[in-house]
């Protein structure tokens, strides 16, 4: 028998089921996790003894399961557990993962840790009081998740009499209530887990009960559809170039399939390729060749062409691809300590991809206790609502509903770097901002390119992006630039910040969500008067780093060209061509650069020009001089 | 299609926290213990980055007690992969001869492991350390999570970690912090034999059965070293066939009863098996909790 045959015989081929819990310790949880361990031959006898040894110790007849399952010294001491704890247990049936995120503090941000990744919950109820908020709370939670299936434990069935009667009502209240929650699949369990009933042992006492117990039912559940096969996703996750003759991208598959000699698609880039080889080590090793790769297999993926592929990317096909967006809708369950602070530039992290996120407005959020909506307001620890959330560089984004691997991300502060929010992307009618990728594709096919236009033309059009404070300059400076090329037989056009907001960006205001929408439709539009050919002069304060970067990406490295146009701030308000700083220090104008809000000057500009110690026709020079070097093919 | 079993699943996930630890950090380093753990450690870092090296360096942190069997094995291993190995031991704390009879476990732990770990991250400014701890293997361990955050000082508070959702991991950093990482957090003692056995990978011999010279107190069996005279001295001294489940050093090391002299009698004896690993680390019965003591100084 072969070692790999061996370990199956052993038992290494059984399939995983990782599943959740949820109900307080009042509903008696941990006593069902306890029994389901203990009565499944899944408890150490060292780990019984100390048990024992510690309800001797209290005093208590009975070695009370529950302590099975709690972790840390001082929360058993306080009596609670405070956190997501992971169990192993086994059957020679199946593995089996258990998240048991318990506790009353902090209860939705640990129950959603716990939710995120498994294929069941089980939701406790106690027999005597039926479905109440909490069990509503507990499955709501479950089902945001994605939580494929719920299990229904009616617990306490002998404090009730194991009456069928009362059993059937909580069956009705919890089959009225689920209706909105869209699981797909839910169970219901008659138990006792004090007492051992139908946990893992049939029960006698209910004999009305022809169904399963909780172990029977975890054991045969049947799990192998959850998968997407259908849309391909391969986030790139490390480039593996470690010698002249090999390239390759290694990644985890997130969902679909792929199989050598297939077309694969490059996000952001667009650029189409072929599979060359699907490389696993595990086969490579064994003189196999592997020609398949699916979701969760963890592979290194060759292509045909030499392209620029990095971390970040995402390789899918090209009739089904994920939305590119750097807009979307999202549910998100807070689980900072601090609330969600709609001026923070979050960090986002989304497959293998990492960008900085606003959250640009709040539709909802929902009240806890009774699921319903109320007011707008920004996250506040354990909560949970449905937000907007913009983007600095587009994200590869599928509804959550539709693929649980590409629809989730996570929130991190900038500042403190912890996990402050995790989010499910919700479907949405595609706004006009979103890129739409299909579309891209088809202007992709078109019969004149970028570069035959420029071969015509004998040059590269180019954006000349100028920042800088109000009042320093940019304006006259650009108005110069653009005379200057145009008399220089150059095709240029100045692009000018209050010109655009009387026509395109009409309905825009200064906050700043606002300021950043504004710069990214200039930056769009700058985009296509290069493609057609034509320079521009943009002239925007663009206070914020992020935006400038993402004009870049809009525009293309080889495009963009940034001017820092650099004077004091004294100067500039000296200057206040026209009057705007007299209203900012009054108070009249809100979120003015310089006074009320900030602005970072770029780091490493192509072109500095600092208009306090020389003259206009120097600085339009420097730019002039700057465009023709930089549009020559 | 196929479907993966569990041991597939598992060996995915922990390549994929292993190619994680590669992009986000710029000083990693795998932590070798030399035990089964780590050998398991070892291939899955092998397969995460094949036909590349493994971008990781190697830190062998040695309290000097480890058995002659674990340090050839180490050894040889470490030719074989072609890989750079730091060996780092407290010397001013081996220089005052700490050990486990003067100090007692806990403290001769706090200064050889604990201590000396803490100063070779120290000293070579690694911002990631992948280990091979196991949430199974012990209870305080089961809330730990795959990037497991650390402040300053290289101490683990429960309260200061990171919701990990989904396959998120967050590995960003504050000057001086560092993230400890797990890919074999979800891996049970059976799983590592399975793959063990599976993938026919090289274990210490000292895993197998063998008649072995053993101090017998109560169900424990202490190994006897014949350089050090303290294993033994005073007590009977019985040649017993066992193997070891779990090694470390061999002061606090206990070894099982046991007829498996090759890996498939292994295998089907961890099916049989009725205590936990860790009821053979003597390290463990110091005190109630000790573990957790440990972890929040900063221990593995």
């Amino acid at each position: 028998m072969s070692p790999k045959k061996q370990a199956e015989a052993a038992g290494s081929h059984l399939s995983i089921l990782r599943f959740s819990t949820a109900g307080s310790v009042d509903d008696g949880k941990s006593t069902l996790i306890g029994r389901l361990l203990h009565d499944s031959g899944n408890v150490y006898e060292d780990h019984l003894a100390a048990l024992e040894a510690s309800a001797k110790k209290s005093g208590s007849e009975r070695v009370s399961l529950a302590l099975l399952t709690d972790g840390l010294k001082a929360e058993r001491e306080q009596g609670i557990t405070i956190d997501v704890a992971y169990r192993y247990f086994s059957t020679p049936r199946r593995r089996f993962i258990l998240a048991d995120s318990p506790g009353h503090v902090q209860y939705t941000r640990n129950m959603a840790t716990g939710a995120s990744t498994v294929d069941l919950t089980i939701v406790l109820v106690d027999a005597r009081s039926g479905i109440i908020e909490q069990t509503k709370r507990h499955a709501f939670i479950a089902a945001l998740l994605g939580v494929p299936r719920l299990v229904l434990a009616v617990n306490k069935m002998d404090l009730v009499g194991y009456a069928e009667e009362r059993f059937q009502d909580i069956v009705a209240d919890f089959t009225e209530f689920s209706a909105k929650l869209g699981v797909r699949e839910i169970t219901f369990i008659p138990v006792s887990a004090l007492e051992g009933d139908n946990v893992v042992e049939r029960s006698g006492k209910m004999p009305w009960y022809s169904g399963q117990t909780v172990l029977e039912h975890l054991e045969s559940v049947y799990i192998a559809g959850d998968q997407n096969l259908v849309d391909f996703r391969f986030p790139v996750q490390y480039v593996l170039n470690p010698s002249q003759n090999f390239r390759g991208y290694a990644g985890t598959v997130s969902s679909g399939v792929i199989r050598v000699g297939e077309e694969v698609v490059v996000l952001p880039s667009l650029r189409r390729s072929k599979v060359k080889a699907i490389v696993s080590a595990g086969d490579q090793m064994c003189g196999l060749q592997k020609s398949e790769a699916s979701s969760r297999d963890a592979v290194v993926l060759q292509l045909e062409h030499q392209l620029d592929i990095s971390r970040g990317d995402m390789l899918v096909r090209p009739k089904n691809m994920p939305r590119v967006a750097t807009n979307f809708d999202a549910m998100v369950v807070w689980l900072g300590d601090a609330p969600m602070d709609p001026s923070v530039r979050y960090i986002i992290r989304h497959s293998t991809r990492e960008s900085k996120a606003l959250v640009t407005g709040i539709d909802y959020r929902i009240d806890i206790h009774t699921l319903g909506r109320s007011d707008p307001l920004p996250l506040q620890g354990n909560e949970i609502g449905r937000v907007s959330v913009a983007t600095t560089t587009p994200l590869f984004v599928d509804p959550y509903q539709k693929n649980r691997s590409t629809g989730n991300f996570i929130l991190v502060d900038p500042v403190t770097f912890l996990t402050v929010g995790a989010g499910m992307v919700i479907d949405r009618a595609r706004s006009e901002d979103d890129a739409d990728i299909g579309g891209n594709l088809h202007q992709e096919a078109a019969l004149v390119t970028d570069r035959e236009r420029e071969a015509r033309s004998g040059r590269k059009a180019v954006t000349v992006w100028m920042t800088g404070l109000s009042g320093s300059g940019k304006s006259t400076i650009a108005k110069g630039v653009e005379r200057a090329l145009f008399d220089d037989q150059v095709p240029v056009f100045y692009l000018d910040g209050d010109n655009l907001r009387h026509g395109l960006n009409k309905g825009l205001g200064f906050s700043r969500e606002d300021r950043s929408e504004n710069l990214r439709r200039a930056a769009e539009v700058a985009a296509l008067m290069n493609r057609a050919g034509v320079s521009v002069i943009c002239a925007f304060i663009s206070p914020y780093a992020e935006d400038r970067v993402r004009a870049r990406e809009i525009i293309g490295h080889e495009r963009f060209l940034e001017v820092h146009v650099d004077a004091p701030l004294s100067i500039c308000e000296a200057r206040d061509p026209h009057g705007l700083y007299g209203k900012a220090r009054s108070g009249e104008i809100k979120n003015f650069t310089g006074v009320s809000d900030p602005y970072e000057a770029p780091e490493a500009p192509s072109l500095r020009i600092r208009t306090a110690s020389q003259p206009v026709d120097q600085s339009v020079a420097e730019i002039v001089s700057l465009v023709l070097r930089s549009s020559t093919v | 299609m196929h479907i993966p079993s569990h041991l597939e699943q598992l060996e995915a996930e922990s390549i994929f926290i292993m190619r994680e630890v590669a992009a986000q950090f710029e000083r990693p380093v795998l932590m070798y213990s030399v035990g089964k753990d780590s050998s398991c450690l070892l291939r899955l870092a092998q397969k995460a980055f094949y036909p590349g090296k493994i971008p990781f360096t190697f830190l062998h942190v040695d309290t000097s007690y480890k058995f002659p069997e674990m340090y050839e094995f180490r050894d040889r291993t470490v030719k074989d992969l072609g890989v750079q190995l730091i060996v780092h031991r407290n010397e001013p704390a081996l220089k005052d001869d700490a050990n486990p009879y003067a100090l007692g476990t806990q403290r001769c732990c706090a200064l050889l492991k604990t201590g000396a770990l803490l100063e070779a991250l120290a000293k070579h400014e690694f911002d990631a350390a992948i280990g091979g701890a196991r949430r199974e293997e012990e209870r305080s361990r089961a809330k730990e999570r795959v990037f497991s955050f650390r402040d300053k000082h290289g101490q683990w508070d429960p309260k200061s970690q990171r919701p990990e959702l989904w396959n998120l991991y967050n590995g960003r950093l504050g000057k001086g912090e560092s993230m400890r990482v797990f890919p074999l957090s979800n891996w049970t003692e059976q799983d590592i034999w399975h793959y063990i056995l599976q993938e026919q990978i090289p274990i210490v011999p000292l895993y197998y059965a063998k008649k072995r010279k053993m101090v017998v107190r109560g169900n424990m069996l202490i190994p006897v070293m014949e350089s050090d005279p303290r294993t033994f001295q005073g007590h009977r001294v019985e040649e017993v066939m066992c193997r070891f489940r779990s090694l470390g050093c061999y002061h606090c090391t206990g070894a099982v009863r046991s007829e498996a002299d090759t890996l498939e009698k292994i295998v089907s004896e961890m099916t049989q098996v009725t205590t936990s690993e860790r009821a053979t680390r003597i390290i463990d019965f110091d005190t109630d909790g000790s573990m957790e003591i440990k972890k929040r100084e900063g221990y593995f």
